[in-house]
């Protein structure tokens, strides 16, 4: 039928807009490439999460599938960073004095704040890096920052796999609250990915973003306790004024690392913890998670341009 | 416009442009500072910034109609693939709108697939990525394999796609992204991949996916396969559409065009004015 169609010759040169316009009005045609409403976009965010999952997957074994070793770097990995943070920080520097089990103490802190280190370089590259996907399919664009985050929890929980080892290593016993790490990876998660949302659609813009990021991030670390227990060094430094403490002990990244040595390690007390330390993990990840999707939505149809 | 409720728009592009911008292709003084321009006078003075704008599409305008296949020809880098991407949405557009009915899918899946995973991986991981669900991604598999051949010379698709040859990888690229079905279809130079046998097959597949999809689009610089596919054809050429009409009115014109490019001097183009960039 479609060969029967005789078109008959147009010249080039298009007739006044308002006509065209008119006529897809009238056909009830849509403007491609226009931004989705909120529902809509979650919506079709939530079609695709079999993509989302598979995808993660993949760029997760793609990593090492041409090294010797193969998925073994994937527990290696993690051990080796925090062999050489013990090597430095608590061999060499000494901050382990007065931190009771501090190799778990020391390895939980990494292998948490790798999570969130990971997954907000990955999202700044997860547009500006990938913009080849982005002009050959078509798909809500937050499942690739969202992808990438779902990545480096993958990882992580590999990571976790050997803190377990660790940890019974050096006898930290197996407890019930080993249960609380489980909600507490779930709003990392949540702030983890908001954050990589907000930095992809910036890095989408500005891709010098991936350049700066690791400064920013490494300054984070050290603000963050992953090393050191804050409580410990500020108590050290008496003239330093206590809201300072608190202002350190509630960025989001220390709450999610104080809260993981919580439920995994018995001898770091809840009197350790800032007050409210729940509502302020679930406010962080709230606030980051809802925020950061809002943020990238607003900008999903400009994605692409380069 | 004389409009009949026989022919219905598909895809229409209003007065498009679509521009590219650069960064970081300093205009030779002094890079860093240009750059720091860049960020400071942000959208003002782009030009003196050293951010280079690439106008690859200007002021096109067409219709296209239900049951149509329009081919796409041009000399290379005259916006052929850039319009396409428009069209389907992967590109916003600069100035001028284009209107869809329904979601245009291009054909390809290239970029979603990893040489490190193995093939059967990647047509899982390419239909997942082309919207389609892991049921029917499992209902097609076999139909894909089959389709690619991979596993005539044993089996291939349990190994990692960087060790297929280079027609191979095509081949499986190919079989994936006409595994789904389409309503308004976009091809960019899909039928040059492979050996004779697999050209064939492909081609026949393409003539298949047209009967069901609604509009059919094919960029290619490969003629007989124009004419043997499309009834009618838009000319771009630097970016402006210098014609558009049944394909064998077309491709004449264009073939003279290419055929002596240096002795004759670029024939006044039919377009209106183009647009200053």
């Amino acid at each position: 039928m479609t060969q029967a169609l005789h078109t008959p010759p147009r010249t080039a040169g298009a007739p006044p807009g308002t006509d065209l316009a008119a006529l897809a009005a009238r056909h009830g045609l849509s403007v491609s490439g226009a931004r989705p409403t909120l529902p809509q976009y979650v919506r079709q965010l939530w079609a695709r999460r079999h993509f989302i999952t598979a995808f993660s997957t993949a760029k997760l074994t793609a990593q090492y599938s041409q090294a010797k070793l193969g998925q073994v770097w994937q527990v290696l990995t993690p051990l080796l960073n925090a062999a050489v943070y013990y090597l430095i920080f608590g061999k060499l520097m000494g901050t382990s004095r007065g931190v009771p089990d501090f190799v778990p103490f020391l390895v939980t802190g990494v292998f948490v704040w790798t999570f969130t280190q990971s997954s907000i370089m990955a999202g700044t590259r997860a547009i500006s890096g990938h913009l080849g996907l982005v002009r050959a399919l078509h798909f809500p664009r937050a499942a690739l920052p969202i992808s990438f985050c779902l990545q480096q929890l993958q990882q992580l929980l590999f990571s976790m796999a050997a803190l377990v080892v660790i940890l019974l290593c050096f006898g930290v016993p197996v407890a019930a609250s080993w249960l609380l790490a489980l909600p507490a990876l779930v709003l990392q998660f949540a702030f983890n990915a908001g954050v990589s949302l907000v930095v992809a659609r910036m890095g989408a813009r500005t891709p010098d973003i991936a350049q700066l990021m690791p400064f920013l991030l490494r300054t984070w670390m050290y603000a963050s306790g992953v090393m050191f227990s804050i409580s410990h060094i500020m108590s050290r430094h008496t003239d330093a004024p206590s809201w300072l403490t608190s202002v350190l002990q509630a960025n989001p990244a220390a709450v999610y690392i104080d809260l993981m040595r919580f439920a995994l390690i018995d001898s770091f007390q809840g009197s350790q913890l800032p007050p409210h330390v729940w509502a302020l993990a679930a406010g962080w990840a709230l606030l980051a998670g809802a925020g950061g999707f809002i943020y990238f939505w607003k900008a999903e149809e400009t994605y692409g341009r380069g | 416009m004389a409009e009949h409720t026989e022919k219905v728009p598909t895809v229409v592009a209003d007065g498009v442009d679509i521009v590219y911008r650069v960064n970081g292709t300093g205009a030779g003084r002094g890079s860093a500072t240009a750059a720091l321009n860049r960020i400071l006078r942000r959208g003002k003075a782009e030009k003196a910034a050293g951010v280079r704008t690439v106008h690859a599409v200007r002021n096109v305008s067409f219709v296209a109609y239900r049951g149509e296949a329009i081919g796409l020809i041009g000399t290379n880098g005259s916006g052929k693939s850039t319009l396409l991407k428009a069209v389907a949405g992967l590109l916003p557009v600069e100035r001028g709108r284009i209107f869809t009915d329904g979601q245009p899918s291009l054909l390809g899946v290239n970029a979603a697939l990893m040489n490190d995973l193995t093939g059967e991986r990647n047509v899982h991981l390419g239909g997942l990525a082309m919207g389609m669900s892991r049921e029917q991604v499992k209902e097609r598999y076999q139909e894909i394999v089959d389709f690619s051949g991979i596993n005539e010379k044993g089996d291939f698709i349990t190994l990692p796609m960087r060790t297929y040859s280079s027609g191979m990888a095509a081949r499986l690229r190919f079989s994936i992204a006409a595994a789904k079905d389409h309503d308004v279809l976009l091809i960019d130079e899909a039928l040059a991949t492979g050996d004779r046998s697999f050209q064939k097959r492909s081609e026949a597949r393409i003539r298949e996916l047209r009967k069901r999809a609604g509009t059919v689009f094919l960029v290619s610089h490969n003629n007989k396969s124009i004419r043997d596919t499309c009834e009618r054809v838009l000319w771009l050429e630097r970016g402006e559409l210098r014609m558009d009409g049944p394909t064998d009115e077309v491709l004449k014109e264009y073939e003279a065009f290419t055929g002596d490019k240096a002795s004759k001097p670029k024939p006044k183009p039919r377009t209106a004015a183009p647009v200053p960039s």
